[in-house]
């Protein structure tokens, strides 16, 4: 008996030590993963938000006539406009006027230009124009730019944050929501840069993966399970495949760069493109998740089907894979997650180039989430630091949400046999 | 060994529905079934009888090519099924499945609706033109098969969700409804309660009118009860086949009456 409860004792201090070494383990985790989204979220919510200066414009038809659209002196007029706020400055003094003006993004004479292209009657006509403010701007109403730097060092220097402080008690400064972010394609100047591109490119990739991986591992992963002897050829694709599983992505870009763009002349940086290369990546995860949940359907099942005459196909195709698709699926958008995640591969075959606008088709040339972020992280300029930061808070929702998706349909189809 | 009825004599011949000569069946290495020669009547039940292992469902699973599926087993010998040998090349298990239904010995709805798993038979081999065919021939089965009063408000309710006795039924009826001239049973009442038992083996013996059944069971009182044939296995072997009422009353081999009489088992 006491040698039994001296057993137990020591029983019981290994569980204790086992559990303790679980908790820590999970606690690490949780830690990094809490140190991770803080340090996103405390750099990237500036990013969420966007200094707008908004401005009464005279659209004067002296710069701007009809006949010259789109082209005239769109800039001009803004920084006319900016001056009048100012009565002070000479504005015929160029320096002077481009420090006031510099305040405004870059973007102004592009939107007031398309709003007059749009509606060429407001030629003649005062308009009320909500611009971004430039990026050292932003910062500085972000508090970002700290006033008590001495001068030299600073990004602003004095007269302009005289000048910014003047617009701010007129009450034309603003912080709304930074739509752009998500509205815009990406640009050279922060405060303009946005995530659109990279939406569209990653909405292509994504779709371009999907439907090459999907259709193919499941074909596969069903004539692998149901269909093909099971002999040395069969171990040999299985260990395969799962070896392909676990190839660096790396490699199927180089792979993808060889093949695709190399021999086949597919464009470059097109999402097409790295869809196809994420599909190969894709695919084994798609294989072996559907091997999976196609072994997991019972065996009395498909004797049933036998029994009453199904043949081999129909069992497959009228019993097994329904029952197996929630797995399936599951496994599926696991695999995409993966693949949306991905940025190697995509640098490989040039999805980190600088494009402007959203592409209009798979084909077009694109970013994706990672690269963009990718880029963004790249780019020196300070505007881009919460940019980055608020990109892969994008990225992690999308993940998020599609993981959740996952679990979703795995606990809503629950075995139910 | 029993003597087995000389096959070849014309008048046995319309009478003997499954005929098998010499089956060993392997699982790998072991063997599993061991010369086995039996002739199965038609319109006839005829229960398997024997201690657990010892191969009953081995062999049934042989009479309609259920171990086909079963990659390591193997099967050798002949075994006819009116006069056609069922391991030809030129047979299609499928089609022969169709003619020799079968019902597991743990119910195995399919997760459908209760409509579904009876009309699925019928609807893969084309047996209907229309649908109120297919209602007639699923209300049909399940009159069959004792369940249609419990189920006929509810058909379209998932067979899944049935009890385990009328899961049981379900699967008898849903083999019923392709209207096979062979049904194999394995140990069909070993999940029913002693009501549903006695409608099941009611349904025997208005199945047996029309076609032969073969049943595996390990209550002799059921055996002896519905079949008219039995046949007692024992490690693989096929001791004795007979009468019913001579296995239960004067079995020629020892270990069938040490079985019977509960000594071995
Ligand atoms: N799939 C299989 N793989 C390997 N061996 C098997 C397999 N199925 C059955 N066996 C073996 O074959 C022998 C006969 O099994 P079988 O299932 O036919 O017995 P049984 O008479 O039906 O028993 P029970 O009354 O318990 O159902 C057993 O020794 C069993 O271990
Ligand atoms: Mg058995």
């Amino acid at each position: 008996m006491a040698t039994v409860r001296k057993g137990l004792a020591k029983r019981k201090r290994k569980e204790m030590i086992l559990q303790g070494v679980g908790i820590g383990a999970i606690g690490f985790a949780l830690t990094v993963l809490f140190i991770l989204i803080a340090s996103l979220v405390s750099t990237g919510y500036q990013a969420f938000t966007q200094t707008h200066v908004e401005i009464e414009v005279f659209v004067d038809p002296q710069e701007i006539s009809e006949e010259n659209l789109p082209r005239g002196g769109f800039r001009d007029v803004l920084s006319d406009s900016v001056g009048q706020y100012f009565p002070e400055v000479d504005m015929s003094d160029r320096g002077d006027a481009r420090v006031l003006s510099s305040i405004l993004s870059n973007g102004a004479q592009f939107k007031l230009r398309d709003m007059v292209v749009e509606d060429p009657s407001l030629i003649g006509q005062t308009i009320s124009l909500k611009v971004p403010t430039s990026d050292p701007y932003d910062q500085l109403n972000k508090g970002l730019i700290d006033r008590d730097t001495p001068e030299e060092f600073r990004r602003l220097k004095d007269p302009e944050l005289q000048n910014f402080d003047r617009l701010a008690d007129l009450g034309l400064i603003s912080k709304p929501l930074n739509t752009g972010l998500l509205s815009n394609a990406d640009s050279r100047f922060p405060e303009l840069a946005g995530l659109k591109g990279a939406l569209v490119g990653s909405f292509w990739a994504l779709l371009t993966c999907f439907l090459i991986s999907f259709p193919l591992g499941i074909g596969a992963a069903i004539y692998l399970e149901e269909f093909a002897p099971k002999n040395k050829l069969s171990d040999f694709i299985e260990v395969n495949i799962n070896n392909l599983a676990a190839v660096p992505s790396v490699v199927f870009g180089l792979l993808a760069l060889a093949v695709f763009i190399g021999w086949f002349g597919l464009p470059r940086s097109a999402p097409f493109v790295g869809g196809l290369t994420l599909a190969l990546m894709t695919m084994p995860t798609i294989i072996i998740a559907t091997r999976a949940a196609l072994k997991a359907v019972p065996p009395s099942i498909r004797e049933a089907a036998l029994g009453v005459g199904a043949s081999k196909s129909q069992v497959v195709f009228q019993h097994v894979l329904p029952l197996a698709m929630p797995g399936i699926l599951t496994g599926t958008i696991i695999g995409l997650a993966q693949a949306l995640g991905e940025t190697a591969p995509l640098l490989l075959i040039g999805m980190n180039a600088f494009i402007t606008s959203a592409a209009g088709s798979p084909f077009d040339s694109a970013t994706a989430l990672p690269t963009q972020i990718f880029i963004w992280a790249d780019s020196p300029e300070r505007g881009f630091v919460s940019r980055t930061s608020a990109a892969i808070l994008v990225l992690l929702a999308f993940l998020i949400t599609m993981n959740a998706i996952a679990i979703f349909l795995r606990s809503k189809f629950e075995r139910k046999w | 060994m029993y003597d087995a009825p000389t096959p070849g004599s014309k008048l046995d011949q319309t009478d003997i529905k499954i005929t098998a000569k010499n089956v060993q069946v392997y699982y790998g290495d072991t063997q599993a079934i061991k010369d086995v020669d039996v002739d199965i009547e038609d319109k006839t039940v005829t229960a398997f009888i024997g201690p657990s292992g010892c191969g009953k469902s081995t062999f049934l699973r042989c009479l309609n090519r259920m171990n086909d599926t079963i990659d390591v087993c193997r099967v050798e010998g002949d075994i006819f099924i009116d006069g056609e040998d069922i391991y030809d090349r030129n047979i299609d298990p499928v089609q022969l499945r169709a003619k020799v239904g079968m019902v597991f010995q743990k119910p195995n709805p399919f997760p459908k609706s209760i409509y579904d798993n009876v009309a699925y038979g019928p609807r893969i081999h084309g047996m209907v033109r229309n649908k109120a065919e297919l209602d007639e021939v699923v209300e049909t089965a399940l009159r069959g098969a004792a369940l249609w009063d419990e189920v006929k408000d509810r058909l379209d309710t998932p067979g899944t969700g049935l009890s385990g006795g009328q899961q049981q039924r379900l699967c008898i009826a849903r083999a019923v409804a392709t209207k096979p001239e062979v049904l194999l049973m394995d140990e069909p009442c070993s999940a029913l309660d002693p009501i549903a038992t006695a409608q099941v083996e009611d349904l025997i013996e208005s199945l047996k009118e029309q076609f032969s059944v073969v049943i595996v069971t390990h209550s002799m009182q059921q055996a002896a009860r519905i079949s008219q044939k039995t046949a007692f296995f024992h490690l693989g072997n096929l001791v004795e086949y007979d009468d019913t009422n001579t296995i239960f009353t004067n079995p020629t081999d020892s270990r069938t009456e040490s079985y019977i009489t509960g000594r071995i088992g």
